[in-house]
């Protein structure tokens, strides 16, 4: 990637950027795995390859892992959020090998609820 | 719907953006405050903007931060430097750590902003060695923040150059202590020294030096991106914005907050971390971590913030939020601290030295059971003592677990010192295990997983404890089937 070499340089790339990302999400299954310290800790790239694993057996095609830092839910670690096209995005927490499976076998594929849905509890600050 | 309790502005980043993506923070208009900063504005304007917003440190002292840039930029001198103090220490507290992780480049931008509002070209993360991940991610952000000419010489062409090194504390705990940090950074002991000169006018290396915590650096970039006013719109009179809490210890939702500044502790504690489990009473919280002081169901009403927890005889701190429950005794959780504090003390100063000391082993005898009337009194004189006249903030605070829990929990302090009984049932040396005969059926399993062998009794028959030979370490109560086994 070229330097941004302007304040009009950086503004063109976060919008370009932008849109990419919301032509993603309308297309593709976003996951996105909390893997801070914590995360990693109590099992969390473990769930990501049981989930990716898991993707590949079923044969869906259009899932995008992304890790991420902290979600903030202790109490619940492993955490992974998902968000299917056009849905508002959940996080379901206290994973373990069969329940990312299951996470991938029943809301990836068929958008049924399955396991532990945390509910959000904050009003985040976006710029 | 009812409006959610948390807000979320210093942690907005994280778990949404992937932190080892340049690209995915800039999507969230990262660098564009810097950007705008250093293309439109000036570093007078900066500054003016951080004073309005009304933002203070994060990190514990709760220094107006704008007031503080600006000491620094109206120092005059060939260098000058932006710490970064990553140096989290407190027993419960991550929240540094989590914004480490998961959003490094906010991090790094606010460096940058902070550099230029004062004019340094150089800014230094003093970080933990024990946060390899956080340290790695940070490493990762300051590359391709170099890479992608958002970090060097020249910034977006505007001439501003500033770049970031890491420098790695190897885990005392007084390193925190900004005199003491710069003095570790030199390759010196981490000790503190007597402010003045503050760091804003001779700091690291005798130049102009601003340290801020990560939490503070984090509030930095959606403060210029949204405005001061905006900022200064949310928390309470003297202390704005929000405030992010570890919340740990007998609390249902262990996890990280971001609350507004003024929220109630018992918003805190019931309605955002769910009260203690297992249906057990709140007693108390520990706030500003080994530094601050407990908070008791009496402080449910209080809102929090930085002028209500000193007045309450606590502090902020970096925010740590240990929670306890009716099975802890305050006693020993001010002895755990006073453990910490003691190991923690530099030695430079007599007061911190040999107070931490001579405090802990007051609590000591107090939980043994030896404790006087006379000793409660010397914790008190000797608290007192060691805040007037320890040399810097770890010193000057270090007494206050001490204090508070002995003025909230006077009657518990006395049931120790007059009855010699701990009432939470947790000091060892006050405790009786009995056997309750009405209860008890003679199932023998007691007897059978004691590893002293000092239960005696017969199938069918009552068994009975040997009261001077039980190290009441609770196996008999975790085996009894029949709740026939209790501490008192």
């Amino acid at each position: 990637m070229a330097k941004i070499t302007s304040i009009a340089d950086l503004k063109k790339f976060q919008q370009e950027y932008r849109s990419l990302k919301e032509a993603r999400s309308r297309e593709k299954i976003i996951v996105s795995v909390s893997l801070a310290t914590c995360g990693i800790a109590s099992g969390g790239n473990m769930v990501m390859e049981a989930m990716k694993d898991e993707v590949a057996r079923q044969g869906i095609d259009n899932v995008e892992f992304i890790r991420v830092g902290c979600m903030t839910y202790c109490h619940s670690e492993p955490t992974v959020e998902v968000s299917l096209p056009g849905r508002e995005p959940l996080v379901f927490g206290k994973l373990d090998e069969n329940g990312a499976r299951q996470l991938v076998q029943k809301y990836l594929k068929k958008g049924e609820l399955t396991g532990t849905v945390i509910p959000v509890n904050y009003t985040r600050v976006e710029l | 719907m009812e409006p959610k309790k948390q807000l979320r502005i210093a942690t907005r980043n994280c778990g949404f953006i992937d932190p080892e993506n340049i690209e995915d923070y800039i999507g969230v208009r990262g660098y564009e405050a810097l950007a705008s900063a250093i293309t439109n504005g000036t570093p007078a304007g900066v500054i003016e903007q951080m004073k309005k917003s009304g933002l203070r440190g994060r990190g514990g002292g709760g220094f107006p931060t704008g007031v503080k840039w600006a000491f620094a930029a109206a120092n005059q001198a060939d260098q000058k430097y932006v710490v970064c103090n990553a140096d989290e220490g407190d027993p419960g507290a991550f929240m540094d750590r989590a914004l480490l992780e998961g959003d490094p480049h906010s991090i790094v931008e606010a460096m940058a902003i902070c550099g230029y509002a004062i004019g340094a070209s150089i800014g230094v993360v003093y970080i933990r060695a024990e946060y390899p991940l956080a340290i790695k991610r940070l490493i990762k952000s300051i590359e391709d923040a170099r890479d992608y000419g958002l970090l060097g010489r020249n910034i977006l062409g505007t001439g501003f150059n500033f770049d970031i090194e890491l420098k790695y504390g190897a885990g005392a705990f007084v390193c925190g202590e900004e005199t003491a940090l710069i003095r570790s950074m030199e390759g010196s002991r981490g000790e503190p020294y007597t402010k003045p000169p503050f760091p804003a006018s001779a700091g690291y290396w005798g130049k102009p030096t601003i340290v801020n915590n990560v939490e503070t650096l984090a509030n930095i970039p959606p403060i210029l991106v949204k405005g001061a006013d905006w900022f200064s719109s949310i928390g309470t009179e003297n202390s704005k914005g929000t405030k992010v809490f570890a919340l740990a210890g007998k609390i249902t939702n262990v996890g990280l907050i971001e609350v507004p500044m003024g929220i109630t502790l018992g918003e805190i504690i019931f309605e955002i971390g769910g009260g203690c489990p297992n249906g057990k009473q709140f007693k108390a919280v520990q706030t500003g971590g080994p530094s601050g002081g407990a908070l008791t169901s009496r402080d449910i009403d209080v809102p929090i913030d930085y002028d209500n927890l000193i007045a309450r005889g606590s502090m902020m701190g970096s925010g740590g939020m240990i929670v306890m429950d009716e099975d802890n005794c305050m006693v020993d959780v001010a002895k755990f601290f006073l453990d910490f504090t003691m190991d923690e003390t530099c030695g430079k100063c007599t007061p911190c030295r040999i107070g931490s000391k001579r405090l802990h082993e007051i609590l000591c005898r107090i939980t043994q059971g030896e404790g006087t009337l006379e000793d409660m009194e010397n914790l008190q004189c000797l608290g007192a003592t060691i805040k007037d006249t320890a040399l810097c903030g770890f010193g000057q605070t270090m007494p206050n677990p001490v204090l508070s829990t002995i003025r909230t929990f006077m009657d518990e302090y006395r049931a120790h010192v007059v009855d010699k009984k701990c009432p939470a049932g947790v000091c060892v040396s006050l405790l009786e295990i009995v056997i309750l005969a009405e209860s008890c059926v003679g199932c023998t399993l007691c007897s059978r997983v004691c590893p002293v062998n000092c239960i005696s009794g017969t199938v069918k028959g009552v068994h009975v404890i040997d009261q001077a030979a039980c190290i009441k370490c609770g196996a008999c109560i975790d085996a009894c089937k029949f709740q026939a086994i209790v501490k008192r």
